[in-house]
């Protein structure tokens, strides 16, 4: 390891002023320039907060309303969404808190459902911006991706809904809901111009594809907004696996299992 | 809309080829008895099982020492890396041991290091291979990789004191020692090497390219590469967490306040709306 590190912790987002007596605790802590403890508590909302620490500023009121909305929109996706249901089975299984959430971090990452796929629709956005003829060629024709990484490739096109036969009533309140407080940017234009996108993908509009317009809306570049997502979304994976974790194992779905046989593995195996 | 619903199918029972726990009865892995997988003396090799359990065949003897090794050489116990700092700050916190682990393997899938690395370069060679299968000029494909993404993953090693990767001929020693001569991957990822110094980059290979290549020559697909991969750095986890745990509660990189470099903006107030 011969490049040089740095000896400090560089950083925009806080600064600490030490106790006189303790070098290692902090007397003062500014967040963005404002003091956490001395100022902004019980000055400052948690929403107001939560923007303040990501994008450095303070939220302007319609800013703050449409992420306060969102925030309740992704807080629980309910017990059949994966991740939710991976915190229920650490919960119901007596496993640590902390790995209740991490089970649920998982699969509300992925590009199904998750905060992966937030992310990659928010690329979208930032590529077609509110040109509906763009939109329309890059959804009847997607780009096969380039490269792989460590991220399965996408099974639907970010934004829709792979299973949905028509926009869910959730998406469609959502949409209308964060369109009024923030009516002009891609959100405003996407309540527009939903049933013309949906046409294009041949898929209804999902969650992921509102909360990626608001999320460029409100500031947030693609990796904030995927950061952002996983955290909104854990309130719900937490309260479920607390309830299930209190009413035991047995009450708990452990479904049935039917072992078929691998007979395409063996005849490899023989070739 | 549809009378039927794509999921339905899906409903209630899980349809399954890998296997299942039979309460007083035999364990099915991958449709074979696991005690049966076992010698009489129970002697089943866990890379054995885990390659198994990913590819769904079984591996030669040889191979599987090779396996082992492309995973021994390269678990580090330096608590700096940050993945192992990620198990030395939770041992430090006086978390759980499980919780490291699974922290510290799940900050592994990183880009700067561990299995992004891997995964571009494996993602490389296959194309390479692909393309050139099709008539294509390695210099070609070099040179177009560069142009479109700058950088080859798995060539240049920006944090390393040597300019050979020192397990790259320790792998390679083991393989002759074992009767495995280097497949078409591992010998395209040497050729991609050279033709890079060919070109004026002299970015030599580090370990990532090998650690992508010899799985690959021994059949696996790049999503069984990335599961084998994935555990590879565990080793050097547990003594980070542990030596953690020695250390007085939060001792670990312990950083006073004067630490913290600030360059926001100036304190200001916050004025109620």
């Amino acid at each position: 390891m011969n490049d040089p590190f740095s000896d400090v912790v560089n950083t925009s987002l806080w600064q600490e002023q030490p106790e006189a007596d303790d070098p290692f605790s902090a007397a003062v802590c500014r967040a963005s320039g404002y003091d956490v403890y001395g100022d902004l508590l019980g000055k400052i909302g948690y929403i107001d907060y939560l923007y303040l620490l990501f994008r450095g500023e303070r939220a302007g009121p319609a800013e703050a309303r449409a992420l306060e909305i969102l925030a309740v929109a992704l807080a629980n996706p309910g017990p059949r969404d994966p991740s939710v249901h991976a915190a229920m089975a650490g919960g119901v299984a007596g496993t640590p808190a902390a790995a209740c959430l991490m089970a649920a971090l998982a699969p509300g990452a992925g590009s199904h459902g998750g905060a992966r796929e937030v992310r990659l629709a928010m690329e979208l956005w930032l590529e077609h911006g509110c040109n509906l003829h763009q939109w329309q060629q890059a959804l009847e024709h997607p780009a096969a991706p380039a490269r792989t990484g460590v991220w399965p490739h996408p099974e639907h096109t970010p934004g829709f809904s792979p299973y949905g036969s028509s926009c869910a009533t959730p998406v469609r309140q959502t949409l209308a809901a964060l369109a009024r407080a923030l009516p002009h940017g891609l959100t405003g234009w996407l309540a527009g111009e939903r049933r013309a996108l949906e046409h294009a993908a041949a898929l209804p509009l999902a969650m992921t594809g509102v909360a990626a317009a608001t999320l460029l809306d409100l500031g947030f570049d693609a990796a904030g907004g995927e950061m952002l997502v996983l955290m909104l979304r854990l309130p719900g994976a937490a309260a479920h696996a607390l309830e299930q974790q209190r009413q035991g194992f047995r009450q708990f779905p452990f479904f049935s299992l039917e072992l078929q046989d691998d007979t395409e593995r063996r005849l490899r195996e023989v070739a | 809309m549809s009378d039927f619903h794509q999921l339905e199918m899906y409903e209630d029972t899980l349809e399954t080829r890998m296997g299942q726990c039979l309460p007083g009865g035999p364990t099915i892995f991958r449709g074979e008895d696991l005690a049966g997988l076992h010698a009489a003396d129970y002697s089943l090799d866990w890379m054995a099982l885990y390659t198994f359990g990913i590819c769904g065949r079984h591996f030669s003897a040889p191979q599987l020492k090779v396996l082992h090794t492309l995973w021994t050489c390269t678990s580090y116990p330096d608590a700096r890396i940050w993945n192992n700092r990620v198990a030395a700050l939770t041992g430090s916190a006086r978390s759980s041991a499980a919780l490291a682990m699974a922290a510290g393997l799940a900050a592994s899938e990183a880009s700067i290091f561990g299995s992004q690395p891997v995964i571009g370069a494996a993602d490389f060679l296959i194309r390479v291979r692909a393309e050139t299968a099709r008539g294509a000029g390695l210099a070609d494909l070099v040179a177009r990789e560069l142009v479109q993404h700058r950088a080859i993953g798995g060539f240049g090693r920006p944090a390393a004191a040597l300019p050979v990767d020192e397990r790259i001929p320790h792998v390679q020693a083991l393989m002759a020692e074992q009767g495995i001569a280097p497949g078409r991957y591992l010998r395209l990822a040497f050729e991609i090497e050279d033709q890079l110094f060919d070109i004026g980059k002299p970015l030599r290979m580090n370990y990532a390219p090998v650690l992508a290549a010899v799985p690959l020559d021994f059949g696996f697909t790049l999503e069984q590469l990335h599961l084998f991969i994935t555990p590879s750095l565990m080793a050097g986890m547990p003594p980070c967490y542990l030596e953690a745990r020695e250390r007085p509660p939060g001792a670990t990189f312990a950083l006073r306040c004067d630490k913290i470099a600030y360059h926001g903006p100036k304190a200001r107030s916050w004025r109620p709306d």
